[in-house]
């Protein structure tokens, strides 16, 4: 769809210019919110933790800390920049700008409520495959460039491990899309708008079609949490930080960052892990609608995405406050044989599913 | 005019990176400009309305051939500067594969055009109202099946034939088995010894 065609001019300026700036403006406003939502997630994040710990987290700057994160940036951005002398100085600069960039052109196509997004993309979902994919070439490129032993480890490790995540990822995604017909995110929200039942984490859908609703509900809710454990691995996340695990790589990649890369690198991360929640609600947790019935309001679908991308994100800080790191070869084993082959199982059911059980394909079958 | 600029500057970037491609030092660098040159031809895919060869080649090549790339050509340590000693004896060699190509474009580019100059009909655009994805898939899964589960069979050959040709079994190593691993229970592992004192467990 090209956009500059179903859109009307209102200024007497070249649609180029004035659709432009629009989209600037646009996507400007969902820069600044998500900086300000990962503010405060970074907060909730080493609240929750604490909180698991019996501690009380940062509490000093602003009340209950709420400012700490302001004053962890401006800390990173005065310190001095360090690059090694053995460094490949254009590629260690270049990664942790890459993983910024790649962690923000990724919100592109997320849509925050009805109407509300940047670009509507027929093939959105596929989109967001492909950029969170690209996810892996920032920290490879800072494991390789500083030219050292613990970053290159990382490095390493982190490819496997988002490369082997990735495929069951893509099967989880492939399930979504034969239940609504579209790559569209927008027509994927869509097809979750009557209430939780349709909701792809536990489509049950309508109890005339009882018993095949059940088989389509308890595998959908395998695929929700092998898209979850997936998402942790993908990111990087505890238990699955094998990247920069402390007691054997002290930090991996990041050991000669420091400064700003070093922030942004911390941002492009956090940044992933909160698009994967806007990607598990979107896929799994009906959007912007509320459990019990559509939203077509703006306003109020932008605040229930919100709410629904920090209750994914609680369960991602509680992951990592209470499950053990795992081992590497455990993490492989994960990957491969378990979420490989439950992933692809769940493909053919769900294409059976709808070719041959669901109520179009049966009045499908009756007629012809 | 918007779609004109960006098609100059998506092909002259194209084109460049992959000049650099051959041009670069280091191998690293070589597979950091083959991944710009594949990103750059994926945005040109995006102006000609392809979008969904456009993501998959983003998926396919440079989110996952391109990282295994970069993961082997990282690991190698081969000195490069003794690799590039002779490196002009292959240009002849490189120029007659060069000129094969042209050759074979020309070709292509005039078999396009049929005798009297008009060029031959191509194959009419899909409807507009149907999206990428199901314009291929419709092609794809009636009129070319068999083909396509044909090419599927080379992949899992090829993939098979990578296995057996790697794996190889040593006797004597000593294998992690998780079923027993998961399976020991306390009564497996723990003994209680009621030892007295001074007396020991003799």
């Amino acid at each position: 769809m090209n956009p500059a065609l179903d859109y009307i001019p209102w200024t007497g300026w070249p649609v180029e210019v004035e659709w432009g700036l629009m989209k600037s403006g646009q996507v400007l406003a969902i820069a600044i919110y998500l900086l300000l939502t990962l503010a405060f997630i970074l907060l909730f994040d080493r609240k929750v933790w604490a909180a698991v710990q019996l501690r009380k987290g940062p509490n000093v700057v602003g009340p209950f800390g709420l400012l700490q994160s302001f004053a962890d940036f401006f800390k990173f951005v005065f310190k001095e920049i360090v690059i090694p002398a053995g460094a490949n100085k254009t590629v260690f600069i270049l990664a942790p700008l890459i993983t910024f960039v790649l962690a923000f052109i990724g919100w592109a196509v997320v849509p925050f409520a009805n109407n509300v997004v940047i670009a509507d993309l027929n093939v959105g979902i596929l989109y967001l495959f492909a950029i969170s994919s690209l996810g892996v070439y920032g920290i490879i490129m800072g494991g390789w460039a500083s030219n050292s032993k613990y970053p290159f480890l990382g490095g390493l490790r982190s490819a496997a491990q988002m490369v082997s995540y990735e495929v069951s990822i893509g099967f989880v995604i492939i399930t979504v899309l034969l239940l609504v017909g579209s790559l569209n995110l927008s027509t994927i929200v869509e097809n979750q708008r009557d209430g939780w039942w349709m909701w792809h984490g536990f489509r049950l859908g309508n109890f005339v079609e009882f018993p095949n609703n059940l088989l389509v509900g308890i595998t959908m809710l395998a695929m929700m949490v092998v898209f979850f454990v997936s998402a942790l691995a993908e990111t990087n996340r505890p238990p699955f930080d094998l990247p920069e695990a402390e007691s054997e790589l002290v930090a991996g990649y990041q050991v000669e960052y420091s400064s700003t890369p070093y922030l942004l690198f911390m941002i492009g991360e956090y940044l992933n892990i909160v698009l994967m929640c806007a990607m598990t609600a979107i896929l799994f947790l009906g959007g912007w609608h509320l459990p019990w019935g559509a939203v077509d309001d703006p306003v109020l679908g932008f605040v229930v995405l919100g709410a629904k991308m920090w209750f994914v994100f609680f369960l991602f800080a509680m992951v990592k406050a209470i499950v053990p790191r795992y081992r590497y070869d455990q993490l492989m084993r994960l990957g491969w044989k378990i979420f490989l082959p439950t992933s692809l199982v769940a493909v053919a059911v769900i294409g059976y599913y709808v070719t041959f059980m669901a109520p179009a394909a049966q009045t499908a079958l009756a007629g012809g | 005019m918007l779609a004109a600029i960006a098609f100059y500057v998506l092909s002259i970037v194209a084109i460049a990176s992959a000049f650099a491609v051959i041009a670069a030092r280091n191998p690293v660098h070589s597979v950091l400009f083959l991944i710009l040159t594949f990103f750059n031809a994926a945005g040109l895919f995006v102006l000609l309305g392809a979008e969904f060869l456009a993501m998959l080649l983003v998926v396919v090549y440079v989110g996952a051939v391109a990282v295994l790339f970069l993961f082997v050509v990282m690991m190698l340590d081969v000195d490069f500067t003794e690799l590039r000693q002779g490196f002009l004896s292959y240009l002849p060699a490189g120029f007659v594969v060069a000129l094969a190509l042209m050759g074979e474009l020309a070709l292509v580019a005039s078999a396009a055009m049929s005798a009297d100059g008009a060029p031959i009909p191509l194959a009419p655009a899909a409807p507009s109202e149907v999206t990428n994805a199901e314009a291929i898939g419709n092609v794809l899964y009636t009129d070319y099946l068999l083909v396509f589960q044909l090419a599927g069979l080379v992949l899992l050959v090829a993939m098979i034939g990578a296995i057996v040709l790697t794996l190889r079994h040593r006797p004597g190593v000593r294998k992690q088995n998780i079923a027993a691993q998961v399976g020991r229970r306390r009564a497996d592992a723990v003994e209680l010894k009621d030892i007295r004192p001074g007396q020991g467990l003799g």
